[in-house]
């Protein structure tokens, strides 16, 4: 016998280690809309084959916390099993001795508490109210609903023009949101169940760069009939072009207040060209203004004294405030108003508008962790600056821009100084910023579920700056809405789930303004239920129907196969220019892709309830 | 065409046929449960799994295409273990005590399991709760549900009621009513289509029968049995009788054999509703053509109770246009326990009335609080077709070998125009033919009326009399109501009457009906009622000679008081439970 010997892994173990990926990717894919209290008794089964079997509470505990819930699943229970639940949660919680019994207790004290009226409800009528509701999860997660497994099918059968056509049915921007859209549809696609999710923004972007020019309307397709009524929309931003397009389409006349000299919000004045090519903008928005009878005004301020909302309101049938997120937000920092110092807003607004600010030779600091601070980064490299560097307060992995915007801005040069907020800016004799002064920070406790950073015991960093861009986040241009006696909470304009303002009928609003900013296809699903529910309030009900046979699926195997990634042109040219970094599929890349969907709109539920929305 | 090969031989099949529609026209058969043509394509049992050359998975047959070259294997060992497998699957949740169930022998559970060859459970029992509320007209048994959404597709997609729903998720999954109600807060108009397309005995109608065996074997009732007229188009059909064997005339026959004491036509009661809907209809259209702008068209037809419902909840703006004339069984009711028990010389409380009815609706009709203008309860208990035929059969009466016999008198003589009552568009026809000799003072060619005939969900005729238009519209199945009622809501049409069946085809399709696996027989029930009435002596409701005597007799004149106290209701004050 040696003394100690090398432990080799058996293929057993390799197994079990696999079925532990695969139950991960299982349980990031959980299809929306299962019971939870059906789900919390699986976990525990879970977690109570995972005890160590020493302690009481995690041993005996877990298996009656199971037990104890399937009684309120298959209608056993009474409301005294709901508060024996709770006990049993929080004593195991409170008493076992390690994290494996008191972390799976606490998971079902979070939900005891967290979502008690389902417990009652399965008590009480014995009906759990997330039941039947076993949806499409891409088209689920979509905010906008956009009928994916259906365009994916069309991509699939090469009928690109069909795709554009159905995904405008329930999005109008198919070419912006297949480039910059944050594709929440892929959070839980139940191809990752078998191995990854689909590339559905990759599809889709497919499909965009062959159709050609697909016009609003077919050939001999009869237009509306003109209802007569006009609705008038401030903003000519994603939501706001939503809302006018539908709106048309139902015959409705539109009018766009646009603020800004150009239409397009933040898909403009915020997403740097090399994400989103102008001309494609352009198309896109050009496109959508022939649905019918709309105008638009541009460089014009609605709310203020100059036209205040009363008067556009005495004017119109209906109002859509879409007015987006697009004032700065301060570090309120010493120095802060030194030359050198703007905002994101600043810049991306600039360079929105074709003005473009030269940093050659210059030391460029972004502050921020978002998409926002990813572009600004990345635009001031292409803008010629000699070293860019990207502070956060936080570390890398807590950023809230996609994971593939932070790769391609630290693989396209910026240096990212995770742990570092922002102290003071070091301001020179003749008024310039000279250095931005960080705090170095340490990550600590968990709080809203975000790690949170806090002061080091470290001296402050000094990093050299001549131009400080401040992109941590924007706020709402609210307050001559207010003033107009519109509602306002945390300055977002407050409207109930119809979009709806609760105190002025005939009043919309939707969009960043209302959510706070968020994603581009969150504005484009607002504008897309205001446009609905103006059409109600105005008294009709036209539907927007499905305008495509969607084709039935392909037969063939399935066998597991990694996802196709999108292709970037090559860094040391895209670096120097606003041109578009990313590449499209290939066709046989997208043939692959697209044979990966596991038609959801067919499969499974998806049959049986017609798979699919045919209009809204 | 499509070249397609199942189990090695060549078949050429028409392009969009799923695999189990090629297979099936070539004589082989695919099994399959959860299966319904057109309703239900959902692939949920995984019964019909076949084998696909090239596929590593099966593939339902039920909802796969065929395509070019394909090559189907129906039996390989693959398919076989999977098919008996997920039928025992299927199994061991649901309660198959077969002997206490009222679809063994019409089960395709049972069948499937059986051709199979299914023995010795492999699996743990996991049979869910019976919970219901077995007052109820209709009753869902979870015991015995198998989950394959029928009833949600029939009364999502041919009815419109939406009264069923998936509840729970998961592998709890089931089918309950929708939004977790209870049946009774739910808008089901007990139409019953769930139960006749319902694969195993989950879904049944209330068995009244013991009710009819405790007053038949009570010395002090006297037993009156009355037939509706689609019962004699269907009575047979699981007794083992052709349709040329399946008569009224025998039934008849078995009914005495059962022991009731006068055995009554329903059809009578069908050309007394014809006389009160016919002069009301009259009487409006008078009053509407002297300028009485207060009427208002449609009027619509009031004999199928699952269509009352329908109307109270979904449009109750139109109740009012009802016909006030009660259902030929109502009316039926009220006149045995009046005149007939006059004639009879008893108190009506003597009389036990059991009516036969293809139509699980009517056990809510009877039961309606206000139906009772006789003074006693109308109508004592309903009987569906299919409860008729386990009385029969629990009698052990062999009706192959009983002779024909006659309806007694004078309740059991009916014109043509009543037999049709029983498919759509004939309560429509019996009516007009009716109404014409009312406004004209004579009888127009019986058969002048067919363009009401037909099995269309929503069929539209226009018809003159004496000079004026008549704009009709027949409609069957509450899918097509429903179209129909928000076309005459948003003013897109515009009829002067308007007949409503619930159920598809007419009560000759009506959920009380006989349920054969996988066929629609409701037309070609309806095609025999049209033919007795092709063959009767009497065409029309108004020469039915037991008609003029029950008004000459006891009821006076159509419309008359007698005939409105009893004769005739104010649907708006029926309750939907109580």
């Amino acid at each position: 016998m040696s003394r100690l010997s090398i432990t080799n892994t058996t293929h057993a173990q390799e197994t079990v280690e696999s079925l532990h990926r695969d139950l991960e990717r299982r349980v990031i894919s959980s299809p929306p809309g299962s019971c939870p209290l059906d789900l919390a008794s699986s976990f525990l089964k879970v977690c109570a084959a995972q005890t160590c079997g020493k302690c009481v509470p995690c041993r005996i505990g877990l298996p009656q916390l199971e037990k104890l819930i399937d009684d309120v699943t298959e209608n056993r229970a009474d409301m005294s099993t709901i508060d024996l639940i709770e006990k049993t949660a929080q004593t195991i919680c409170d008493s076992a001795d390690c994290a494996i019994g008191y972390e799976a207790a606490n998971m079902v004290l979070k939900g005891v508490r967290g979502f008690r009226d389902e417990y009652v409800e399965h008590v009480k009528n014995h009906h759990c109210t997330f039941g039947g509701f076993k949806a499409v999860p891409c088209v689920t997660l979509c905010p906008a609903h956009v009928d994916i497994p259906g365009y994916i099918a069309l991509v699939n059968a090469g009928k690109f023009a069909d795709a554009v056509r159905l995904i405008r049915k329930d999005n109008p921007f198919p070419s912006v949101c297949a480039m910059v859209c944050e594709h929440p549809c892929e959070n839980k696609c139940r191809r990752g169940i078998v191995d990854d999710a689909i590339n559905i923004r990759g599809l889709k972007l497919y499909a965009i760069d062959h159709s050609g020019h697909v016009p609003v309307y077919k050939e001999n397709q009869p237009k509306p009939e003109q209802t007569g009524k006009r609705v008038a929309i401030i903003g000519g931003g994603p939501s706001g072009i939503s809302a006018a397009y539908y709106l048309a389409l139902m015959g409705h006349s539109v009018e766009i207040f646009e603020q800004r000299k150009q239409l397009g919000g933040m898909l403009r004045y915020g997403i740097p060209s090399y994400r989103l090519p102008r001309e494609v903008l352009d198309e896109e928005i050009n496109t959508l203004l022939t649905a019918g009878d709309i105008k638009v005004h541009k460089e014009i301020s609605i709310g203020g004294e100059n036209y205040p909302l009363a008067k556009l309101k005495s004017e119109f049938d209906a109002v859509y405030i879409a007015i987006g997120a697009h004032t700065d937000k301060s570090l309120r920092i010493e120095g802060e108003k030194s030359e050198g110092v703007m905002s994101a807003v600043t810049l991306l607004r600039r360079i929105g508008d074709n003005d473009f600010p030269d940093f050659t030779g210059k030391k460029v600091v972004v502050v921020g962790g978002g998409n926002v601070a990813m572009d600004c980064a990345r635009s001031s490299l292409r803008l010629n600056a000699e070293k860019v560097t990207l502070a956060y307060r936080r570390r890398k992995e807590d950023m809230t821009a996609l994971a593939e915007e932070v790769e391609a801005t630290e693989v396209e040069g910026c240096e990212i100084l995770e742990l570092a907020a922002p102290l003071k800016v070091e301001v020179g004799s003749d008024g310039k910023a000279k250095a931005l002064w960080v705090q170095q920070q340490m990550i600590s406790n968990i709080k809203a579920g975000r790690p949170a950073p806090k002061n080091a015991t470290a001296e402050p960093i000094r990093i050299e700056a001549d131009i400080i861009v401040v992109a941590i986040g924007q706020g709402i241009e609210s307050k001559n809405f207010e003033n107009s006696g519109v509602a306002v909470k945390w300055g977002c304009i407050e409207a109930l789930d119809s979009e709806e303002l609760a105190n002025m009928p005939g009043i919309f609003a939707g969009g960043d303004c209302v959510s706070g900013p968020a994603t581009v296809i969150r504005a484009i699903a607002a504008g897309k239920v205001a446009a609905a529910n103006i059409d109600e309030y105005l008294g009709y009900h036209h539907p927007i129907e499905l305008p495509v046979e969607i084709p039935e699926p392909v037969l063939h195997n399935r066998p597991a196969c990694g996802r196709v990634k999108m292709r970037e042109r090559p860094i040391d040219q895209r670096i120097h220019d606003f041109k578009l970094v990313e590449k499209g599929m290939s066709e046989e890349e997208m043939q692959q892709e697209s044979n990966r969907c596991l038609r959801c709109d067919y499969y499974g539920f998806g049959k049986f309830r017609e798979g699919r929305e045919f209009k809204w | 065409m499509v070249n397609i090969k199942i189990n090695g031989k060549a078949f050429q099949v028409p392009e969009n046929t799923t695999i189990l529609e090629a297979a099936s026209a070539n004589n082989i058969n695919i099994p399959h449960l959860c299966y319904l043509k057109e309703i239900n394509e959902i692939g949920a049992c995984r019964v019909c799994v076949v084998e696909v050359e090239g596929l590593e998975k099966l593939v339902s047959s039920c909802n796969t295409k065929v395509q070019e070259g394909m090559s189907v294997l129906t039996n390989s060992p693959k398919v076989r273990q999977a098919r008996k497998i997920n039928v025992e699957l299927i199994l061991s949740q649901h309660n198959a005590r077969c002997a206490e169930c009222v679809r063994s022998q019409n089960c395709e559970l049972q069948s499937v399991a059986n051709d199979l060859n299914v023995s010795n459970p492999k699996y743990h029992e996991n049979i869910p709760e019976f919970n219901w509320n077995t007052k109820f007209p209709l009753i869902r048994n979870d015991e015995k549900c198998i989950k394959c959404m029928r009833c949600v597709q029939v009364c999502d997609n041919i009815q419109c009621m939406h009264v069923w729903d998936v509840a729970k998720t998961g592998s709890k999954t089931t089918v309950a009513c929708s939004a977790g109600k209870d049946i009774t807060e739910t808008n089901c108009t007990v139409c019953g289509q769930c139960i006749t397309h319902c694969p195993v005995g989950a879904l049944i109608a209330r068995d009244d029968t013991q009710k009819v065996l405790d007053a038949l074997a009570d010395p002090d009732k006297i037993t009156i049995a009355s037939v509706a007229p689609a019962v004699r188009t269907s009575w047979g059909e699981q007794l083992g009788l052709t349709h040329e064997e399946a008569t009224s005339e025998r039934l008849v026959s078995a009914l005495r054999e059962v022991g009731f004491n006068y055995v009554f036509d329903t059809d009578f009661s069908a050309d007394l509703t014809i006389m009160e809907e016919a002069s009301e209809f009259v009487d409006k259209l008078t009053k509407f053509l002297s300028g009485d702008k207060s009427i208002k068209f449609p009027m619509f037809t009031s004999c199928c109770p699952g269509w009352v419902r329908f109307i109270k909840t979904e449009f109750p703006d139109l109740v009012p246009q009802l016909s006030s004339a009660k259902s030929p069984q109502q009316m039926f009711g009220a006149i045995i326990k009046t005149w007939y028990a006059q004639i009879l010389g008893v108190e009506p409380e003597k009389i036990y009335h059991v009516s036969f009815m293809p139509c699980t609706a009517k056990k809510y009709e009877c039961d309606v609080s206000v139906m009772n203008s006789s003074g006693a309860r109308d109508v004592d208990v309903v009987l569906t077709v299919r409860e008729l035929d386990r009385l029969i059969r629990s009698e052990g009466i062999d009706v192959s070998k009983l002779p024909e016999g006659v309806f007694d008198a004078p309740l059991g003589t009916a014109s043509g125009a009543g037999h049709i009552f029983g498919t759509t568009g004939g309560v429509m026809e019996a009516a007009l033919r009716t109404a014409y000799n009312f406004v004209t003072g004579k009888n127009p060619d019986p058969d002048a009326f067919k363009d009401v005939r037909g099995y269309d969900g929503w069929k539209e005729a226009t018809f003159e009399i004496a000079g004026n238009k008549l704009k009709i519209a027949v409609a069957n199945g509450l899918g097509n109501i429903r179209k129909l009622c928000e076309a005459i809501q948003s003013g897109k049409v515009d009829y002067h009457f308007v007949e409503c069946m619930a159920c598809p085809t007419g009560c000759a399709g009506g959920g009380g009906q006989p349920i054969e696996a996988g066929k629609e027989l409701g037309a070609d029930r309806g095609r025999i009622l049209l033919a007795l009435d092709q063959k009767s002596n009497l065409r029309f409701s108004h020469e039915n000679p037991s008609i003029k005597q029950c008004y000459a007799e006891y009821l006076g004149k159509p419309l008359g008081e007698k005939s409105h106290h009893l004769l005739h209701t104010d649907q708006s004050k029926w309750e939907l439970w109580r």
